[in-house]
């Protein structure tokens, strides 16, 4: 069944900008271009005044099942994703079990599929159980749909098992990602480092704590020539390290997240657990960085670290609560927030949601390609609304943007050349 | 006249009029302390609950006798005792307390930020009796108290306060309250034990401790938690007492009439040497008995506000 979404300002980075048509046939991209004729039979959707965009790309999110469904399941985090504007989302393995093995992998992929909404893409862990000891079987994971490895919130510290790891993937190009902190640096602490920290008198995690990691990992990747990816960078320090090895060949991509370009460690204060994430909000000084390196593109990608927790989680103590916000249903308003606020373009910006991170983990996806996939997000660019999360698809509610009046509405998400979310033809 | 707020949770929101009044309210509980019946009828038929979440006997203790010279009906709770151990949250736990028409709940906990949650979420008052390495009020407000009693003026007061400043609410809640006052805050100590960006909350910080000591009017010298030595703070207990441990001829570096102070419990021959914690310029068990007044005098203003 065909579908020609007509009359909308496509933006498909680097390749069609401007007003047009889309016509999808067959699940796949067939025709991009002006004025492109409805075949009979086939439906239309009115785009006009809408921008017409490749599906989004999120490269890290957290989905919890197997193991921890009360916070999220594969289907409602799909459902948050599509609802968000994503069509394709990769699940960090800290499951449980973590997803260290094929089996694991398996389910993930099968669960996602019975869910019908987004592309889901496991991440596959880079040690066994995440202890950062010993290689998973990487080869398997990558066989059975894994398409980066990373020990996401248990960083591996032993820097011997990190080149290992990295000199591993290149065998199957898998790229590795690094959540970076150095556990010794940080242990305890439940917030950034600094004057509120000091205030509150809550235990610090410093700025250097991910600094000497994005260093160390940065000398790995020059070592082995892997690919490396740096998930939710926060520093200032990162951003100038990145940016350097960047200028020197090193093949690394890195990535922010909506909550680090837009709120700072102030909003901590009064002990608000929906401001504990990790890495934690830094300095204003920390946030314009971040700006910077999306700008100039040291910051690759744009990514939500989507990581839900329960209410009654959120709701102990500010050192007890666990670090994390849900993302997928915000990140999109949030990033047209720096096209508003000049910091990007609008074509950057959705760079940074599509063909960046698909780029960065060697997905054929974030493209309106004929041939590709179709997936498509229209978005109304000037809708305002707020955020209340009781209407969120996520099982969670923990976000620190709650009442926040934002701009930018998803109206229509296609996966496969199928509507899963919003107003069909 | 009382304070306008259900809670007390920390010295950093109290204006200097807030600070003066329960300070003021103390001193006629004083006068109580020191009569044959130490008793008033002030909070009959009110109940107090001590929550205590962390091991403590001397605050517990006194805030327990602060309330019952008030008259008040006092419960104490502690995690061996409650349901704590089984994983209920510290709201749950505290709305059952208050199910039981507590009117003022005292709370001590390891985490900072416990009695503001505990606050945001019940209806009765909370007195903060130390949470985590935040605040500790009414420690502070004795420790003032005790100042004033020896009729020095709080302007223009220069007080050192000296060891592990990081991870002490004693020493925050004093910062706040003492330079609200218009006192001049030095803090002393290697800087493992500063917690980062503390110059910017008006504290000059010292790590030689006999520049830090010349010419105080305050020497308030803080517990050295021993476990923290295998934390990388400091190298050896002998060392820590050599660079910081306050000596008879330290004291002899602050201002002639300078008063030592000590939250206890006092570790002897460690940051205070046995001579000086016994001799005349302390005032430490001063500071223990104060602070039954202030505690009478802070319940007493929140029964008031409630």
């Amino acid at each position: 069944m065909a579908l020609l979404i007509k009359g909308g300002q496509v933006i498909d980075p680097g390749r069609y900008v401007g007003m047009g048509d889309v016509l999808i046939d067959g699940g796949k991209i067939a025709a991009v271009g002006r004025d492109l004729p409805a075949s009979p039979g086939c439906d239309v959707i009115d785009a006009r005044g809408l921008l017409v965009l490749p599906g989004l790309v999120d490269l890290h999110v957290h989905f919890r099942e197997p193991g921890f469904e009360y916070k999220e399941t594969i289907q409602s985090g799909s459902a948050a994703a599509v609802a968000g504007g994503f069509t394709t989302v990769c699940c960090m393995p800290n499951t449980n079990p973590i997803n260290d093995n094929q089996a694991v992998t398996e389910f993930i992929v099968e669960r996602g599929r019975e869910a019908g909404l987004a592309n889901v893409l496991p991440i596959g862990a880079i040690t066994k159980r995440s202890e950062g000891k010993e290689l998973a079987e990487i080869g398997d994971l990558h066989r059975s749909g894994c398409v980066a490895i990373s020990d996401d919130g248990k960083p591996v510290m032993n820097s011997l098992v990190m080149r290992r790891a990295m000199e591993y993937a290149l065998a199957f190009d898998l790229t590795v990602v690094d959540h970076c902190e150095d556990l010794n640096l940080a242990e305890g602490g439940c917030m950034n480092e600094g004057l509120v920290s000091t205030e509150l008198g809550l235990p610090g995690i410093p700025a250097a704590a991910e600094d000497v990691m994005v260093a160390r990992n940065l000398l790995l990747s020059e070592l082995t020539g892997a690919r490396l990816h740096l998930a939710h960078i926060s520093t200032a320090g990162s951003v100038r390290m990145v940016r350097e090895a960047k200028a020197r060949g090193i093949r690394v991509t890195a990535e922010a997240c909506p909550h680090h370009f837009t709120l700072t460690e102030a909003m901590v204060h009064g002990y608000n657990t929906h401001a504990k994430m990790n890495p934690p909000l830094r300095t204003g000084e920390d946030v314009r960085a971040i700006k910077d390196g999306l700008r100039d593109g040291t910051i690759d990608v744009i990514a939500t670290d989507h990581a839900p927790h329960a209410a009654q989680e959120k709701q102990q103590d500010f050192t007890e609560a666990p670090f994390g916000i849900v993302g997928l249903e915000t990140a999109l308003p949030l990033t047209l927030g720096l096209v508003d606020e000049g910091v990007l373009s609008l074509e950057q910006a959705v760079t940074k949601l599509t063909s960046a991170p698909a780029a960065a983990f060697g997905l054929r996806k974030g493209t309106l390609a004929v041939g590709a996939d179709a997936d498509v997000t229209i978005v109304d660019r000037h809708a305002q609304w707020e955020v209340d999360p009781s209407r969120f698809r996520s099982k969670s509610r923990n976000t620190p943007f709650a009442g926040w009046k934002v701009k930018g509405l998803v109206k229509t998400t296609i996966v496969g050349g199928r509507v899963v979310y919003g107003s069909a033809p | 006249m009382g304070l306008k707020r259900k809670d007390l949770l920390g010295l950093a929101s109290l204006s200097t009029d807030e600070i003066r009044l329960i300070l003021d309210t103390a001193d006629s509980f004083k006068e109580v302390t020191g009569r044959e019946i130490k008793k008033v009828p002030a909070l009959r038929g009110k109940t107090v609950v001590n929550l205590f979440f962390e091991p403590s006997t001397r605050t517990r203790t006194s805030f327990e006798l602060a309330a019952k010279r008030l008259s008040a009906d006092v419960i104490n709770f502690s995690p061996s005792t409650s349901s704590v151990v089984k994983g209920e949250t510290l709201l749950d736990t505290a709305r059952n307390i208050e199910a039981m028409q507590a009117d003022i709940i005292v709370l001590r906990h390891s985490s900072a930020g416990a009695a503001d949650t505990l606050a945001r979420g019940v209806k009765s008052s909370v007195i903060n009796a130390g949470d985590g390495w935040h605040e500790h009020p009414t420690q502070a407000l004795l420790d003032l108290y005790t100042i004033r009693q020896r009729g020095l003026e709080f302007k223009g007061l220069r007080v050192a306060v000296v060891g592990d400043v990081a991870h002490s609410r004693v020493a925050r809640s004093n910062l706040y309250a003492l330079t609200k006052l218009g006192a001049e805050v030095r803090l002393v100590g290697p800087a493992t034990m500063m917690p980062s960006g503390v110059d910017r909350l008006g504290a000059t910080v010292y790590h030689d401790m006999d520049e830090g000591l010349r010419g105080v009017h305050v020497i308030m010298m803080l517990r050295l938690q021993l476990e923290r030595q295998g934390r990388a703070l400091f190298p050896t207990i002998r060392e820590y007492a050599r660079l910081y441990g306050l000596t008879a001829e330290r004291v002899e570096l602050a201002d002639p009439g300078a008063i030592v102070m000590h939250p206890g419990p006092i570790n002897r021959g460690v940051e205070i040497a046995p001579d000086v914690a016994d001799s005349l310029s302390s005032v430490i068990l001063d500071q223990v008995a104060n602070g039954v007044a202030v505690r009478m005098g802070v319940l007493y203003l929140m029964s008031e506000a409630g």
